[in-house]
């Protein structure tokens, strides 16, 4: 197999108008933090890219006073045409901005810029223009007539896709009638900087929004604040746990986001061509670090030997490099710490007899790099096909029939997402019925929309983002 | 015609001379999987009226109780929530049907256990048997209330419907037993979850409620009744790994926060105690509830 070398086709960096230090985004001013200033790198050449404020207790006290302060006086009693129009302003910023934003997210988290622009930033600003129409028609989320916004929303968010989870917190937050305070993650804090300039442009009332920076303790600190009503958390189920246990007994409401072991279930009957496609994609979308990622892939066994062929033929393709370079499909891994787990956890799995395939492919030298992998020969009871990776790292079962595929997908503790890939609409229903997983893709994975609400049964966490029921989370009451 | 007669003539025979027949008492066992088992640890509760007098030995339930109480349930799980909708709401009227039918056993446990008149321990029946006619006209309503097609940005046919979250722990309100067990048993039933339920009040009437479901085409291990103390039960179930919501509606009186926090380690979804029955809400039903969505793909024609 050969294929035309492409030459290098790199986005400018030009467009990035950054500071050297970013402060603290609290009451609409910028102030320095209590904690000792921390850098964030680009992942995938270990060079810094600016200092970020770490925010200690007694900053996390004042972004949950201007929260407050802003839900009395300005916010709360807005109305909810002026607050809509507030988020649709900001929805469209996001779309002027959308260059720009595209290659900062591309410097911080080290993932490809074709993703960032044309999937994780249309989608932020999608996400603001649909929670932005939803302001002044609460009345229709479902609760009866008149609900009412929480008040303080406490939000602390993950590294994965960190302009994005911050539009899924921040957008039907605000439509709601909430003021927040949110943390974004310790390694890619750059474009909630970028989102704190484009509020002041909106010229969004002071301290509707507050952004604070900082480590674990800082959002520890920021759900346990007694002035906070509402917590919501996408990360780790470990954390997760935590923040349930410390709310216990307490006022505050909870949604989770957590983590996942998603099956993609391929049928001897599935659209191969398509299916293939939907599991490089279920997979190595953003290097894999993706709460709804397709790990596990569930074969049918009279069709593994001819899937794995075709599969380990398309990841030959996938061009791993300069997350800039418009022609890179897998770009770097986030953090050296995420590498180590992620090497650590396929040791494991090539320890209990998992057989591991990589393409041959050059890992640049600088930066934090995995190849796409694939680990066949793998049992369910594997620590690869139970325990989340979050990375380019696809464990491969077999299945005989369809009950047993489904015995399979729900094997987990986790169940956030599952895929299915048959070209026969009836079984596809039946098995979707069956899947306990709060999204099911079938004959395409990996799609997200602000109407369509995300998120997990059992261990993956509760409650819903996007449409309706991810608006409901945010207000309480009704008549 | 004859048959009536004859029950009237006995009627007022009886009403006319002091009964000499001995009453024949009810052993009130636990409820598990469909059938009335004693508990494993041999122990029961004495029940006695307001003035002292002895009612009944009721079961209580242990760690080992709620164990297989829980596998019941899950065991059940999947064959109550792959039901119609229409079966299920038949099933859980036909509870209101059979408990209207034994309406005066109800009315005469109610009064024994919560020293109440007989009027108003009807009043409490008929509530709780209207409470199951409402639910019973949920069952194919809710995911038109719950679920939505979705307007997504793609060839995509897109839909939300609520799913039954899965086994759910329940501790009952203590006071109008009757009444509190079927405002939080009924509402977890509706969507096809399967209940494990330490009961308020003495357990009487909340085993006859399980004579009334075992006997109302409701599979067995779909809802499981432990009479018993719930100080001692609640942190098993909260803990148990193969539960899915704990609903502490009746647990105000316990150290629930102890109990949320238990739950946490297997993030399960919680309720929160409040005061009296649960409220009588469309919510109150989506609460022990799932989202699913499913994202179909549409071909290029």
């Amino acid at each position: 197999m050969t294929f035309l070398d492409y030459a290098p086709a790199p986005e400018s960096t030009s467009i990035l108008d950054l500071r050297q230090e970013y402060g603290l985004f609290i009451g609409g001013e910028w102030r320095p933090g209590g904690g000792t200033s921390f850098a964030s790198v680009s992942p995938s050449t270990e060079r810094q890219i600016a200092t970020f404020a770490s925010a200690d207790e007694g900053d996390v006290d004042a972004a949950v006073a201007a929260a407050r302060t802003a839900y009395r006086q300005t916010w709360g009693p807005m109305s909810g045409r002026d607050r809509g129009k507030y988020l649709f302003r900001i929805a469209r910023i996001l779309q002027e901005r959308a260059r720009e934003l595209a290659v900062a997210e591309s410097l911080d988290n080290g993932k490809p810029i074709k993703e960032t622009r044309d999937a994780d930033i249309p989608l932020v600003a999608q996400w603001f223009f649909h929670c932005a129409g939803w302001a002044d028609k609460l009345d229709w989320v479902g609760l009866g007539a008149d609900p009412q916004p929480h008040g303080v929303a406490a939000q602390v968010i993950p590294w994965n896709f960190p302009l994005l989870m911050l539009s899924w917190k921040v957008a039907p937050a605000l439509a709601a009638g909430n003021t927040v305070v949110l943390k974004p993650a310790e390694t890619t804090p750059l474009t909630a900087m970028l989102f704190a300039e484009i509020c002041e442009q909106a010229g969004l009332p002071a301290g509707v929004v507050n952004l604070i920076t900082g480590a674990g303790e800082t959002g520890a600190a920021l759900v346990r604040h007694p002035d906070v009503d509402k917590v919501a958390f996408t990360g780790s189920t470990a954390v997760g746990r935590e923040i349930a246990k410390a709310l216990a007994g307490t006022e505050k409401k909870l949604t989770l986001e957590l983590g996942g072991k998603g099956a993609n279930i391929v049928f001897d009957d599935a659209p191969l061509d398509q299916a293939i496609e939907g599991i490089v994609n279920g997979i190595f979308f953003n290097q894999g670090q993706v709460c709804c990622a397709g790990s596990r892939l569930l074969v049918q066994e009279s069709i593994h030997d001819a899937v794995m062929d075709r599969l380990k033929e398309r990841m030959s393709t996938l061009r791993l490099g300069d997350p800039l370079d418009k022609n890179t499909d897998v770009g770097a891994i986030n953090s050296t710490e995420q590498l180590e787990r992620i090497t650590r956890l396929v040791d494991a799995g090539i320890a209990e007899g998992g057989e591991a395939w990589s393409p041959a492919c050059e890992l640049p030298k600088e930066g934090y790099w995995f190849a796409p992998t694939v680990v066949t020969g793998v049992e369910a009871s594997s620590t690869i096909a139970r325990e989340e990776i979050f990375g380019p790292v696809l464990s491969v079962l077999t299945f005989r029939t369809p009950d047993e595929a489904i015995a399979k997908a729900n094997n987990t503790p986790y169940g956030l997402s599952a895929g299915i890939w048959s070209d026969k609409g009836s079984r596809v229903l039946a098995v979707a019925d069956k899947l306990r997983a709060g999204v099911v893709w079938t004959n395409t994975f990996n799609k997200f929309d602000p109407a369509s609400p995300f998120g997990g049964y059992k261990e993956s966490g509760y409650g819903r983002e996007g449409g309706r029921q991810g608006m409901q989370a945010y207000l309480k009451g009704g008549n | 015609m004859a048959t009536a007669k004859t029950a009237t003539t006995t009627a007022s025979r009886a009403a006319a001379k002091p009964s000499t027949r001995l009453d024949v008492p009810k052993t009130y066992k636990l409820f598990i999987g469909g059938a009335f088992p004693r508990s494993e640890s041999g122990r029961v509760t004495e029940v006695t009226d307001a003035r002292g007098r002895f009612v009944a030995n009721v079961a209580k339930a242990s760690r080992k109780d709620a164990r297989e109480a829980v596998r019941a349930a899950r065991k059940a799980q999947p064959g109550w929530a792959g039901a119609t909708a229409y079966n299920r709401g038949q099933v859980l009227y036909r509870v209101a049907e059979v408990l209207e039918g034994r309406k005066a056993q109800f009315v005469d446990e109610l009064q024994k256990t919560e020293g109440l008149t007989a009027a108003r321990a009807a009043k409490q029946v008929e509530a709780a048997i209207d409470l199951w006619v409402w639910h019973a006209g949920w069952t194919d309503k809710i995911a038109q209330i719950g679920g939505n097609a979705n307007p997504v940005a793609g060839p995509y046919f897109n839909l939300s419907v609520p799913e039954p979250t899965g086994v759910v722990a329940i501790v009952a309100p203590q006071a109008q037993s009757l009444l509190g067990l079927t405002s939080v048993v009924a509402p977890a039933l509706v969507t096809g979850n399967t209940v494990v339920v330490v009961p308020g009040g003495a357990g009487l009437s909340a085993i006859s409620l399980g004579e009334v479901l075992a006997t109302s085409d409701l599979p067995g291990g779909v809802v499981n009744i432990l009479p018993g103390d719930a100080a001692e039960l609640a942190p098993w179930l909260a803990g148990h790994a193969d539960v899915n919501a704990l609903d502490l509606t009746g647990a105000g009186e316990l150290d629930w926060v102890e109990l949320e926090q238990l739950a946490a380690d297997t993030l399960k979804r919680v309720i929160r105690p409040v005061a009296g029955p649960a409220p009588e809400t469309p919510q109150r039903i989506l609460a022990l509830t799932e989202t699913k969505t499913v994202w179909h793909t549409k071909s290029r024609l």
